[in-house]
């Protein structure tokens, strides 16, 4: 037995007292931690419950959707809204329609970026500030403004409700970012790479498409995918230009689904869907480039 | 890589370029891209000032040429009390969603730091899926989710006792279906903010937020004095962009309401379209346009003065 006035006994009672003072920091500290993650949670919850909803409305039967009282989770589980979705008019034209618009535009938007980014990220010209700036610059625009002036050009050479307008709009509005990105990769190839190749007889231009093109693939992948999300969504501008229905695209498509009635609910939430799952399936693959394109240099002194 | 760079049999004998070619060779390279820009979107702002001088409505549309007004529009415009309140409408909408973005996202990310590893990857995935939807489709859902009959807003609000919101119509009144639309654009800002504010944060040395914490600086007084000036970059360009975005704000409130807003719902885009799509007079559409311009151009250049600052070009 330990008396509680001898040196042994302060000892002791010394360690206890500490060893409690650990656990209540301890207790605490979990309790803190266990607070940050359910609230961690609640935000995920909050962000995704729209998309939850979505999913959960399309693949709900008639009778579920229009009920005063919701159903949370699907059941029984359909996939009329889908077939009724892709089964209405002018879904394989649209569909066709924005690919058509994707690909054309990605086609000439990578080529003519990659041209202005080697220009700019390994040559030095007079000018080349002031071309940068005007890069960013540019990205401002906002497009709803020049949709009157865009929508008269066009008009004034009977191209309004044609697809090469809406893929000339959509070019330059995705081509500076393709260019700013494109620059970036460019720049971090070692320049003496090319020069080895000019060295054993390569030209200049040889040396640009038979060592940098192959080596900013991953470049020109990310730069592909951000070009195809942003035309894929592009709203107004194809709303506007394009005006027959076998002519628009898949989100110009969406705004059929309103009628004198109100929207119809369940197979307009099966369309989203459908429009939306390509863009979510790329943006995933995209995710890891832009993570680090977007930091690289922007904690800078 | 190694294969690639020994190819000399295929350039048997390279012209050596003149000096002159060398010299061009970078404005060949940028001018396809330049031709694209100047014809896309340099010649459509100048034809949108020159058009925002000119009498253009559906005659003019027809003969492709307008009737030269001068400041007409202009006066036109600043003399409509419509105008001038869209215009402080836009303003408000702005600051309250840009306000609720910043705050809302800075919040998300500093709780990001905090959370632990799997937690972090769920809210972040979380983030990513909204981001990548696409914006009509987002618009869609949510106009689904405040649909005044069968809205799960609605039946949820109701459940918690936050009053009778059965068939209730959120559009009735401006205030709240403006609240709406805040609601539907912040939360659609939130994902690209927050993600790259977080990014940010990743860069802060945490040494420096250590020792800060050693000479006895509580958690706000770090985040004010430590943290948010190393991130004063970041906050700029996401505060600028959030402004450009939600000042020329369209869609969203377009498409909510059915394609048919009524004016208590105009924003300056949406007015600007009004009036040139909507009842065909282009010249007062385009005067619209350009002070949308005009005044998104002061956020620009702060924001181009920045970004150049930061990135350090030339």
């Amino acid at each position: 037995m330990i008396a509680p006035g001898t040196a042994q006994g302060v000892r002791v009672g010394a360690a206890r007292s500490a060893a409690q003072a650990g656990l209540r920091i301890n207790v605490g500290q979990r309790v803190k931690q266990l607070l940050y993650d359910v609230v961690g949670l609640a935000v995920a919850a909050v962000m995704l419950f729209p998309i939850y909803w979505m999913i959960a409305t399309a693949f709900k039967p008639g009778r579920d959707i229009l009920s005063l009282t919701p159903k949370w989770i699907p059941n029984p589980i359909t996939l009329e809204n889908f077939q009724y979705a892709v089964q209405r008019p002018y879904f394989v034209d649209d569909v066709r329609n924005s690919l058509v618009i994707v690909g054309s535009m990605l086609v000439i938007g990578l080529a003519v970026a990659f041209l202005a980014a080697v220009g700019t990220a390994r040559f030095g010209f007079k000018g080349r500030t002031g071309y940068l700036v005007m890069i960013i610059g540019v990205q401002m625009v906002p497009l709803n403004a020049l949709i009157i002036p865009v929508y008269l050009m066009l008009d004034s050479v009977g191209q309004t409700d044609a697809l090469p307008g809406v893929v000339a709009v959509y070019l330059a509005v995705v081509l500076p970012f393709m260019i700013w990105t494109l620059r970036g990769f460019v720049a971090n190839i070692p320049p003496e790479l090319e020069e080895a190749a000019m060295i054993d007889g390569c030209t200049r231009v040889g040396a640009a498409v038979r060592i940098t093109f192959p080596l900013v693939g991953p470049g020109l992948v990310a730069t592909a995918i951000f070009g195809f999300i942003q035309a894929w969504n592009e709203y107004i501008v194809a709303y506007v230009l394009l005006s027959s229905p076998n002519n628009q695209t898949l989100t110009v498509w969406l705004a059929s689904f309103t009628t004198n009635h109100g929207p119809e609910w369940g197979p307009l939430m099966a369309a989203a869907t459908l429009t939306g799952l390509p863009v979510v399936a790329l943006f995933l693959v995209l995710q890891r480039y832009l993570a680090g394109g977007l930091t690289a240099g922007a904690v800078k002194g | 890589m190694g294969v690639a760079v020994t190819t000399p049999d295929l350039e048997s004998a390279p012209r050596r370029p003149g000096p002159l070619r060398v010299a061009l060779l970078p404005y060949a390279l940028i001018s396809p891209s330049l031709l694209v820009i100047a014809g896309i979107l340099a010649f459509p702002l100048g034809m949108l000032v020159w058009l925002s001088l000119q009498h253009y409505g559906l005659r003019e549309l027809i003969q492709h040429s307008g009737d030269w007004v001068g400041l007409g529009n202009y006066q036109a415009i600043l003399a409509d009390p419509l105008f001038r309140q869209v215009v402080v409408r836009s303003l408000l909408f702005t600051f309250a969603c840009v306000g609720l973005t910043i705050a809302l996202s800075t919040l998300i990310a500093l709780l990001l730091l905090k959370v632990r590893q799997a937690v972090r990857v769920i809210v972040m995935s979380a983030l990513v899926f909204v981001w990548a939807t696409p914006v009509i489709v987002t618009v869609d859902i949510w106009q689904w989710m405040f649909d005044y009959e069968f809205g799960v807003i609605n039946y949820l609000l109701t459940q918690l006792h936050l009053g009778n919101f059965i068939h209730h119509n959120w559009f009735d009144s401006p205030i709240q279906g403006w609240s709406v639309f805040v609601v539907v654009v912040v939360w659609g800002a939130i994902p690209f903010v927050t993600i790259t504010l977080f990014a940010g944060l990743l860069q802060v040395p945490a040494d420096v937020v250590d020792s800060a914490k050693v000479d006895g600086a509580g958690p706000l007084q770090t985040f004010r004095f430590v943290t948010a000036p190393m991130l004063k970059p970041i906050f700029l360009i996401v505060t600028c962009l959030s402004t450009i975005w939600d000042f020329g704000v369209f869609t969203q409130i377009y498409v909510m309401l059915n394609q048919r807003p009524s004016s208590d719902y105009f924003t300056i885009a949406i007015y600007s379209y009004r009036e040139s799509f909507g009842v065909t007079q282009y010249g007062l559409g385009a005067a619209i346009a350009v002070v949308l311009v005009v005044i998104l151009i002061f956020v620009t250049l702060f924001y181009v003065r920045e970004t150049v600052r930061v990135a350090e070009i030339g």
